[in-house]
């Protein structure tokens, strides 16, 4: 790989304006995303995954703001770019694939003229040039007949088809980082698959990068080199996938490996309760002090309820938040 | 999908006016101004003057069939002024909210105040009678409930995830409220531009009726009915047939915006797929 990594994220904070004042709905947020790298996100609802994502893509809006740190994108600082240069960034080479497959398609619009749209927005194409590029990117995402169905409307197309015409949009102009939140979740699990092999495969083939974003930590390690772990707006560890499975470093992360389901394990044969983690996640309102996670923590001591951990280095390889790591 | 009476009449009964402004000079018979004489003044309908002959002797059937041109003209043309306003101020508050938003909704509310017809004829005063200062004076005041719709509309559809999603691609303001929004409000708007026309044609004719509207001796239904006035008992054949004319056509667009709302409503959309 060449010298500077694609995506460099340096202590990001997330402001939310709450109208007496400003809590970080993040904060120390920083991670990396080598050209081709696939990267995971992975964390409780509401931890701040998509804000995370939103924020590097230029379209957090009130009451959000971007409090500090610098988000790089190809070596160049992003954060402070005009909404004309941010705009001309997003769809481009920064796109992304939604939370909600379902509605992400305009109804009234057949879905070849959805995908032409982007070359002739991002790429200057004529529309005559750009139809014909259209039905080669629906033939790209392994939609049969592609020359009869850019004629179609959503609503003729299943949920799976649609989400297939979703990544031809998103992979039009060969960005070269795709965000992925939460992709499949609408999705049965079949089809989920076959999307998630999709979307891996072409962006191999074509060595963008992948951002994807879950609360489903099997999932994104499965399709991830890397994976970071947001617990209440920072994150606690980040390792590569088959690392952290192997061995969890963080308390929480701890929890959430014992929690997943395993083959052959007592909890996939019906017997025996998953383990959970015991406790709720704390509001953002309401972060506790020093370690967020120390209410939860069966290994916290009285410095976790004072100071904030920092980030230590492990000598395996990858960070760790937490006074007491494995 | 089944065809609703009032589209199919609604639709027969707007179309069959626009034939007849179109073809004018084929169905009339005679020059709707020059072909005045005296010899035939006041005829009652009958074969031969079909809808009978005014004081100067001219045919009121070939009068009434030009007269379509002035009415459809001002009602079609007008409305696409009103349309094209109200659109354009009610999709882009919606659409961009805040201070601009205040401003168009002061406007509307505004414009909702004063009887639209009370407006249009204060601005026919100041810019004098003529086809022009209909179509200028009508156009401009009654644009008050395509805003609100299209307002309404872009702030529902705002919040959707393919707008949404536009934006994550990179779609500028523009083009997000011309290819995301505009196209997913158009059934509503359909409905009222058509029943809008109505109100226009009608407008016209009363315009016309108090003397602002086009100029004698070229004929508009509603001048007709105005130069009729004074022999509706003598000859009311010269009031019925224009007024007919205009009932038709308003009767016809207001079924057609009916039968339209039938179809294009969202939510017969929504259950139909
Ligand atoms: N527009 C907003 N206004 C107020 N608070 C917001 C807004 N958007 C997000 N938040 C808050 O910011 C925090 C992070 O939200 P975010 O959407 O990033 O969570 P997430 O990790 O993506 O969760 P999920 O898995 O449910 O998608 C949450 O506490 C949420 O309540
Ligand atoms: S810092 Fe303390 S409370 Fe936080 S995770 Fe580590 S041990 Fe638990
Ligand atoms: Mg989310």
């Amino acid at each position: 790989m060449t010298g500077t990594p694609l995506l460099e994220v340096e202590d990001l904070k997330l402001d939310l304006d709450i109208g007496s004042g400003r809590v970080a709905a993040a904060e120390g947020v920083s991670f990396r995303i080598d050209r081709g790298e696939t990267f995971g996100l992975v964390g409780e609802s509401g931890c701040g995954k998509s804000i995370t994502a939103l924020a590097l893509i230029g379209l957090l809006r009130h009451p959000l703001s971007i409090g500090g740190g610098v988000i790089r994108f190809d070596g160049k600082e992003i954060q402070h770019l005009s909404a004309a240069r941010q705009r001309d960034l997003r769809g481009n080479r920064i796109a992304m694939i939604f939370q909600e497959p379902m509605t992400a398609l305009n109804p009234v619009s057949p879905v070849g003229r959805q995908i032409a749209e982007m070359f002739v927005l991002h790429k200057g194409k004529s529309w005559r040039e750009a139809n014909r590029l259209a039905v080669e990117a629906l033939a790209s995402v392994r939609v049969p007949a592609p020359e009869r169905r850019v004629k179609d409307y959503p609503h003729q197309l299943s949920g799976g088809m649609r989400q297939r015409v979703m990544i031809a949009i998103a992979l039009a102009c060969g960005p070269d980082l795709l965000i992925a939140d939460e992709p499949t979740t609408a999705l049965d699990v079949t089809v989920q698959a076959e999307i998630i092999e999709l979307m891996r495969n072409l962006c191999a083939e074509r060595g963008t990068a992948i951002l994807m974003i879950s609360h489903d930590l099997g999932l994104v390690a499965n399709v991830c080199r890397r994976v970071a772990v947001m617990y209440a707006g920072r994150i606690v560890e980040e390792r590569g996938s088959a690392d952290i499975f192997r061995a969890p470093s963080h308390p929480y992360t701890q929890g959430l490996v014992a929690s997943l389901p395993r083959l052959g394990s007592r909890a996939a044969l019906g017997r025996g309760r998953l383990q959970e983690i015991a406790g709720v996640v704390p509001a953002i309102t309401n972060f506790p002090e020093g370690c967020r996670f120390n209410p939860r923590c069966a290994q916290a001591t009285e410095i976790c309820r004072t100071v904030a951990p920092g980030t230590d280095l492990l000598e395996a390889g990858g960070l760790v938040r937490c006074h007491h790591h494995a | 999908m089944k065809l609703r009476a009032n589209l199919v009449i609604g639709g027969s009964l707007f179309a069959l006016a626009i034939l007849v402004g179109l073809l004018a000079p084929w169905l009339a018979h005679t020059d709707p101004v020059m072909d005045a004489n005296l010899m035939n003044a006041e005829e009652p309908p009958s074969w031969t003057w079909w809808f009978g002959t005014d004081d100067q002797g001219r045919d009121i059937y070939s009068r009434v069939v030009y007269g379509a041109r002035v009415s459809l003209t001002v009602g079609i043309i007008s409305q696409l002024i009103n349309s094209v306003i109200g659109v354009a101020l009610g999709l882009s508050a919606g659409y961009f909210g805040g201070w601009w938003d205040d401003v168009v909704n002061a406007l509307t509310n505004l414009m909702l105040a004063i009887p639209s017809l009370i407006f249009a004829l204060a601005i026919m005063a100041v810019l004098g009678p003529g086809l022009t200062s209909l179509l200028i004076a009508l156009g401009l005041t009654n644009w008050s409930f395509t805003c609100r719709i299209a307002r309404a509309s872009a702030l529902s559809l705002r919040s959707q995830g393919y707008v949404q999603a536009a934006t994550v691609l990179g779609y500028g303001d523009l083009r997000i409220m011309i290819t995301q929004l505009l196209p997913n409000m158009l059934g509503p708007l359909i409905v009222i531009g058509t029943l809008g026309m109505g109100s226009a044609v009608l407008s016209e004719a009363a315009l016309s009726f108090l003397g602002l509207g086009v100029r004698p001796p070229f004929p508009s239904w509603g001048s007709m009915l105005s130069e009729a006035r004074e022999q509706i008992t003598t000859a009311p054949w010269l009031s019925v047939f224009p007024g007919l004319a205009i009932f038709l056509t308003v009767l016809g667009l207001n079924l057609l915006g009916d039968g339209l709302r039938d179809i294009l409503d969202p939510q017969s959309r929504s259950r139909r797929t």
